[in-house]
This record gives C-alpha cells, structure tokens and sequence, in this order.
C-alpha cells in the first residue's frame, strides 16, 4: 500500500472532481481506480467498501469515507485549509455549500433531457449571476483581500475557482460584470499546486461528454 | 439583542428541524421566529448564518457535540450525510403527486432498512457503545433519534429488525435536554400535514 488517498469513481468529473480539486490544491498526491461497470459497482457493496452502496469513496488514513462532503471535510481539516477557527471555519462552510448548489446545476447538466437543456443552461446563469457571484464579488471587494476568509488560502477558495471556470465552460463570458472574480480567477489559477491541476496530464478530468452520461447510465442504473 | 440565537423560518419542520434538535440537545434556549425567509436562517455569534449544514457544523463544534478529533469528525459527517440524504427522500414524498406517493413511500422505507439503519445498528453492535462515536453524545446521535422517529410517523414498526436502534432510541429519548425537546410545548415541530403542503409548496418552489 503507497500511503496516498485513492479515489474509487467512474473515469470523469461528477461528485469527485471537488475532491480531486481539494486534493491538488493541497499538494497531496493521489491514485484512482475507475469503476466502468455496474458489475464492479455491485462487487464493491457487496465487499462491504461502500457505506451507503453510493460512490464516492476515497481510502485515507486508514478509512474507506463515502459521502463528498466528509471527505472533503476531512481533506480540509487535515490540510488546514478550513480557516483558523470555528467562526472563519462557518464563513468557509456557508461559501461552499452555496457554491455546492451551483455546482449541483451544472452537475446535472448533461442529464437533463434534449428539450431541457437551454432552460437549464439559462437557470445556471441566472443563478450564477444574480445569486452566487454577486456574493464573492462582495466578500472580496469588502475585504480587499487575495482570499475568500481570513487572508488565507482555503477551501472555498479552491471550490470557487473550480465552479468559476466549470460554469465558463458553458456560458464564457458569465465574469464580465464580476471584476473582482476576474482577478480572483487570475490570482488562483496562478497558485502553484493548482497552475499544476490545469496543465495537461493532471488529474483533472475533462468535460462531461455523451460517453461520460452514457457510462453514468449504465453503471448507476439511471436507464 | 439577548444572546440567544433566533431563527428565521416558516412554522413548519422542513430544514429548519435538524438545526432546533441540535439546538435543544445542546441546552440552547432561543428565539423561535414566524418570520419568512427564503432559506433557514440564524441569527448566531453575531453572524447571520444560512445554509443548513453550514449552522449545524457551527452549532456541533461550539458545544462540544463534534468529536474529539479529526478522525472522529469524519465519522460523524459520514453518518450525518447518510442520514440527511434519508431525510431529503423522505420529506421528498409530501411533495409526490399524489398517485405516486404510496409508491413512493416504499421505496424510501425500503431505503431506510436496506442501506441506512443496517449502518446504525452495525456501528452500535460493533462497539456496543450507547452513542454512534467517541463513546460521546454527538450530533450524529441527535441526527439518527430526529430520522428514527421521523421514520416512524410513516411506519411505526420500522424498528422491528433493529434491536440495538430501539435501545438506542430509548436512551436518547431519556437524555435530559432531549427529554424536554421531546415533550409538548418544545419548539419542535409537528409533522407536516397535508393541508399545509399547498402553503409550503407556494413559498418553496
């Protein structure tokens, strides 16, 4: 055994890029081990590896944690990266769990049915841009500051960034009235552990595509 | 302003439950408020705080009901995911059409015996503890006795396969601070009943 974090998840971005996020950002190295098929989804609960039967699961220090906030929690704490103390560690909780949300919409995406689709898309920039950007915006002009809470690189810091460039991916322009996220963008995507996560070879995976929905599908029974 | 902290919700269980149970567990007096907001809101520290599980880890680390480390921690946000993942399908059901609600009903017990109170009843027989973690009340055993009786109010006999649930379910129930939540007069709040949900519905979706 290596010692590194090893990620059990389907080949593609879903509920464990956040991880792989957080984890790059930290530093930390990590393996993966893809699970393509719904036979090698139900060998896994029926070894007694998934808690509640659901993916994620990540092996660290000793446990099998499922549930992606946990294991992020985890990650956070064990990385200081969730602030100082309990009341920056509130501010850090509420910032990601509104990103979260936000997140979930482009998540789900690529599921919505064809005729969905450009509703979808244009409640995801509703949201983004009249919801959750104009709080960020406001946190870092009130501050003036590099970082989301306490002067301090964190998780929210990575989780913004990360739902920042997913939601350009569909919708470029969707910073052009957040000046303040621009920079923020810029500063991020410059910190060293992450300027490595965004470079071809990384761990990042790709943009969901119809063989990603497809292979989701098939091994989550979603048919 | 007195200290206390105040929630802003409807009158109603919805997201704002598992927050007064963590509250009352903890021996926190507050302000109850019939004051709308869009989400749950607290009024705590001087913070005005939303997002559910945002105010329930804040309130868990400040009085103690979060495990003594890290490690600790994980397991309790693990059970306490678990376990808010079966609270959303439940609470999900008031909102079925009504000739998919019985279905779905069925689905969630089956849900709640099958792959989450198997959980429970594993980790109390493992280490054959009165709490979930830390052989110490936490907001993961605050968690699981709102879901039990939650689960309850659908089907009463839920319990039946589960011998160390129900004994854990008594001890809980007997926790002095918990004792007095559970009691007529508490700010808990009733089930919500089907003459609400039009109401709930207009302010919600």
């Amino acid at each position: 055994m290596s010692g590194k974090p090893r990620l059990v998840y389907i080949n593609g971005r879903g509920r464990m890029e956040p991880i792989r996020w957080l984890l790059a950002a930290a530093g930390v190295e990590f393996e993966e081990k893809f699970v393509e098929t719904k036979e090698q989804l139900e060998k896994l609960v029926k070894d007694g590896d998934l808690l509640f039967h659901q993916l994620p699961m990540v092996e660290i220090d000793g446990m099998k944690m499922v549930q992606t906030r946990a294991i992020l929690s985890y990650i956070a704490g064990k990385y200081n990266l969730y602030g100082k103390d309990l009341k920056e560690r509130a501010l850090i909780d509420m910032y990601v769990e509104g990103i979260t949300d936000l997140m979930q919409m482009v998540m789900m995406l690529p599921f919505s049915p064809a005729e969905a689709k450009a509703k979808n898309l244009a409640s995801i920039e509703e949201k983004a841009t009249k919801r959750y950007f104009p709080v960020f915006e406001k946190v870092l002009k009130q501050h003036g500051q590099d970082f989301l809470v306490g002067n301090r690189f964190s998780w929210a810091d990575v989780q913004l960034l990360e739902v920042i460039l997913a939601v350009e991916e569909k919708i470029p322009a969707v910073l052009s009235g957040f000046p303040q996220l621009q920079a923020f963008k810029t500063k991020m995507s410059n910190v060293p552990t992450i300027k490595k996560f965004l470079q071809p070879g990384s761990a990042r995976k790709p943009p969901p595509d119809d063989n990603y929905v497809a292979t989701v599908m098939s091994i989550f029974n979603l048919n | 302003m007195s200290g206390k902290p105040r929630l802003h919700y409807v009158n109603a269980r919805g997201r704002m439950e598992p927050i007064r149970w963590l509250l009352a567990a903890a021996g926190v007096e507050v302000y109850g408020d019939l004051l709308f907001q869009q989400v749950p809101m607290v009024e705590i520290d001087g913070m005005k705080m939303v997002q559910t599980r945002a105010i329930l880890s804040y309130i868990a680390g400040k009085y103690n009901l979060y495990g003594k480390d890290l490690k600790e921690r994980a397991l309790i946000d693990m059970y306490v995911e678990g376990l808010a993942d079966l609270n959303e399908l439940i609470t999900s059901n008031f909102f079925q059409p009504a000739d998919k609600k019985e279905e779905h009903l069925a689905t969630v017990m089956d849900k709640a015996t099958t792959r989450y109170f198997p959980v429970y009843e594993k980790v109390l027989k493992g280490h054959g503890q009165d709490f979930l973690v830390g052989n110490k009340l936490s907001r993961a055993d605050v968690q699981l006795l709102e879901i039990i009786l939650l689960v309850e109010e659908s089907k009463p006999d839920i319990l039946a396969k589960f011998p160390l649930l129900q004994s854990f379910k008594a001890k809980t129930s007997n926790i002095p601070n918990i004792k007095k939540f559970l009691q007529p007069g508490s700010q808990r709040k009733l089930p919500i009943q089907e003459k609400d949900i039009p109401r709930l519905m207009q302010i919600f979706h």
